[in-house]
């Protein structure tokens, strides 16, 4: 690396169903400006901008980030635009940090967003085209399968799923941007909602939400001038693999497994459980957490759920996962991977509000998308590495 | 900075209808070729990255499938560009400039034919106040040719005369689709077809993909005989709004040609789908009449919308290997009238 980079400005709309009160350039308006103020910034110290966001038919425009450039400040500078499925929004982090980390830029804009209400969500993911598998019943279709597989896999108890609803629901109503805020919820609540994919339930299932986050990325000397404290990035990765092949583990990907592998030698990390202070891992749907908990190497496999169990991710845990409430609570696709990637910056700087984990060092964000096959990961830490 | 250099390209002829291969059939072939005639060894190359868009597809994750191309196991480090393949090029350039990797593939791939490109490309314009107008990229570039006549000595003889040159230069690239010689006379005959432009200064409709690697240092050198050093690689964007820019100008090619040191160019590659903006992009490059332009017939002989950029980098580094350039200069643009721009400047030994 020629240059370290740190998160020294994060900012994040309110997540909602419908932001019918602001247009595509007004929502992503509201989360850069508020990662500049907290920055202390304008778009006059912006050196490049880097968008990022899953399918374009899930608003209807076609590269919107073309539009976007006047509203981003972008005129004038080198604009990106990342889309990596599910993972966009890791990617979109990982994309920008590397314009810092080259030495080719000193503070860099990135934004990522979805506005699911401008289109439908389910029809851009049900395009029927020829010679290819359809999607069928869109993602929840596609993923239940997997998680009966992990739930026969590793014997997990059947209402381990609801346990990580009701920790990510509870937590969310610690964060006012969070969409999904349930006040008063309940074990039974969860239970007894409606089986939507079988073993998913409507409320261990992630919103649609219109949203987006923004970072300011610096390197040492903008962190230097930076009025906030920053969150150091300590390392970057990203492994893709096929959709299907036969004998691909859908359930534990081995490109989820190389990818944390790989990251954490590059952070200087050997034991993840003992030294990673806090996650933001994406679950889209409850059981993903036991389920990435394994493949990232924080459990032995089959015995991620453990961890759930015995409320080592709960927020006053071991290993604090999803204290934002994470994508159960909000999910506007493409920020939903820089929305982990930002809670967690958040956490090491100090700044999470009601879901602080005290005392957070090095924290730990993840994204993924596709079928299982995308993965974007980074650790942060409180000091450069 | 790291010297890093093109090693390899490759590319399907384009066709304006590919109906027996889909996009990973079209790729697999060129991914191929690329590392084949690249040097560097499949399991050595540490990064991957493609431009592509769902629009042309039709399909939502459109890129997802293209990896099938690629053979990405054991896992793979990728990432994807919803935009030409050139903008892929600079994020895998980056990669490497973080030295996290010293080689990298990049690939693109666009099929106008399945649908009606002139609609499809409509989509990109702002939902609220352009898209609604209905003015289509031939429109919208014929507003912009007129914006350049009126301001300039430029004229619609020196267009046709582009789209004949770009044509006829076109007859030895084997890759290209519209070639042949035109007679300008003959061609300044024809009727308007959005006034001031006539069907010769428009683009052929094109699917086609391409593959490129990459490489730095002693990696490059050790996998060619003869990299294609990148000296300078820039990209900027201007204002989506045609009213608040000068469409006779291209400010932001001017601005990425400068900080890419685009002097001294004996060839450049300009990626002008009409034959006006060829006459723009000279002009913002402060190209002079001793400067090559697309010797391989550029955008006007062949457009696959997402690959049209990269293939004109491509195309540069081919004058280099070709002995044709010392130093060659490859130009991508997206977005309405220009409204993105990136210059690409390559070098030999």
């Amino acid at each position: 690396m020629a240059e370290h980079c740190a998160v020294i400005g994060v900012g994040q709309t309110q997540h909602d169903a419908k932001r019918i009160d602001v247009s595509q350039y007004g929502l992503v308006r509201e989360a850069a400006a508020r990662a500049l103020e907290d920055a202390g910034l304008t778009y006059a110290d912006i050196d490049a901008v880097v968008v990022g966001k899953a399918p374009d038919m899930f608003e209807g425009v076609m590269m919107p980030e073309l539009m976007l450039a006047d509203s981003l400040g972008a005129a004038g500078k080198p604009l990106l635009r990342v889309h990596t499925a599910g993972s966009v929004g890791g990617s979109t982090a990982i994309v920008a940090a590397s314009l810092i980390q080259a030495g080719v830029h000193e503070r860099v804009l990135t934004v990522t967003y979805e506005k699911q209400s401008e289109s439908n969500a389910m029809w851009a993911l049900s395009v029927k085209v020829p010679f290819q598998q359809g999607m069928v019943a869109g993602a929840g279709g596609y993923f239940a399968p997997l998680i009966r597989a992990y739930m026969k896999r590793s014997g997990a108890p059947e209402d381990t799923g609801i346990r990580v609803a009701l920790k990510d629901r509870l937590n969310a109503l610690k964060n006012p941007y969070a969409h999904l805020k349930l006040e008063g919820v309940d074990f039974d609540q969860i239970a007894n909602s409606p089986m939507l994919w079988d073993p998913i339930r409507y409320l261990e299932t992630c919103p649609s939400s219109d949203g987006a986050c923004a970072m300011v990325l610096g390197n040492t000397a903008a962190a230097k001038k930076a009025p906030r404290k920053p969150a150091w990035v300590h390392a970057t990765a990203m492994r893709t693999e096929p959709t299907m092949f036969s004998g691909r583990d859908q359930v534990n990907p081995q490109a989820g497994q190389d990818c944390a592998r790989v990251l954490y030698k590059k952070a200087g990390i050997s034991d993840p459980r003992k030294e990673i202070d806090c996650c933001e891992i994406y679950v889209p749907f409850s059981w993903f957490e036991p389920m990435w908990m394994e493949n990232l190497h924080f459990a032995p496999e089959s015995e991620g759920w453990k961890m759930t169990y015995e409320g080592a991710t709960a927020l006053d845990g071991d290993l604090p996962v999803n204290m934002s409430g994470g994508v159960l609570s909000s999910n506007p696709i493409g920020a939903s991977g820089m929305l982990r990637f930002a809670e967690v910056a958040n956490q090491i700087r100090g700044e999470a509000g009601e879901h602080q984990v005290d005392g957070a060092k090095k924290g730990f964000g993840h994204a993924y998308g596709g079928g299982s096959q995308f993965f974007s990961m980074w650790i942060v830490g409180d000091q450069p590495l | 900075m790291r010297d890093v250099a093109v090693v390899s390209f490759a590319q399907t002829k384009n066709v304006r209808r590919e109906n027996r291969r889909n996009e990973v059939e079209m790729l697999i072939p060129v991914v191929q070729e690329a590392i084949e005639n690249g040097g560097v060894p499949k399991d050595e190359i540490g990064f991957y990255c493609s431009g592509s868009t769902d629009y042309l597809a039709g399909q939502s994750f459109s890129f997802v499938m293209a990896v099938d191309a690629l053979g990405a196991w054991p896992p793979i480090a990728e990432s994807h560009v919803e935009m030409d393949g050139a903008w892929a090029l600079y994020e895998a350039w980056i990669k490497i400039q973080c030295g996290e990797t010293d080689s990298a593939l990049i690939f693109s791939f666009g099929r106008s034919s399945p649908g009606v490109v002139r609609e499809t490309l409509t989509l990109q314009l702002d939902p609220y106040t352009l898209a609604p107008l209905g003015a289509d990229p031939v429109c919208l570039a014929a507003l912009q040719a007129r914006a350049l006549l009126d301001s300039s000595d430029h004229s619609e003889r020196e267009m046709a005369e582009i789209a004949a040159r770009n044509r006829a230069d076109a007859k030895s690239n084997p890759y290209a689709q519209l070639t042949g010689d035109f007679d300008v006379d003959q061609l300044l005959a024809e009727p308007y077809f959005v006034s001031p432009l006539r069907k010769h200064d428009c683009p052929p409709i094109s699917d086609g993909a391409t593959a490129m690697v990459i490489a730095a240092d002693d990696v490059a050198r050790k996998a060619s005989k003869k990299p294609a050093w990148i000296r300078g690689i820039d990209h900027r964007i201007e204002s989506h709004q045609l009213g608040l820019r000068d469409l006779a100008k291209s400010t932001s090619t001017s601005l990425a040609g400068e900080k890419a040191g685009a002097v001294d160019i004996d060839v450049a590659e300009l990626h002008a789908p009409f034959s006006h903006q060829e006459l723009i992009l000279r002009d913002a490059l402060n190209l002079g009449d001793d400067v090559k332009v697309n010797p391989s017939g550029g955008a006007l002989a062949a457009n696959s919308v997402m690959v049209a950029g990269l293939t004109r980098i491509g195309e540069a580094a081919n004058a280099i290997w070709n002995g044709d350039a010392r130093r060659a200069l490859g130009h991508a643009t997206s977005g309405p009238c220009l409204q993105q721009n990136l210059v690409c400047v390559l070098e030999g030994e």
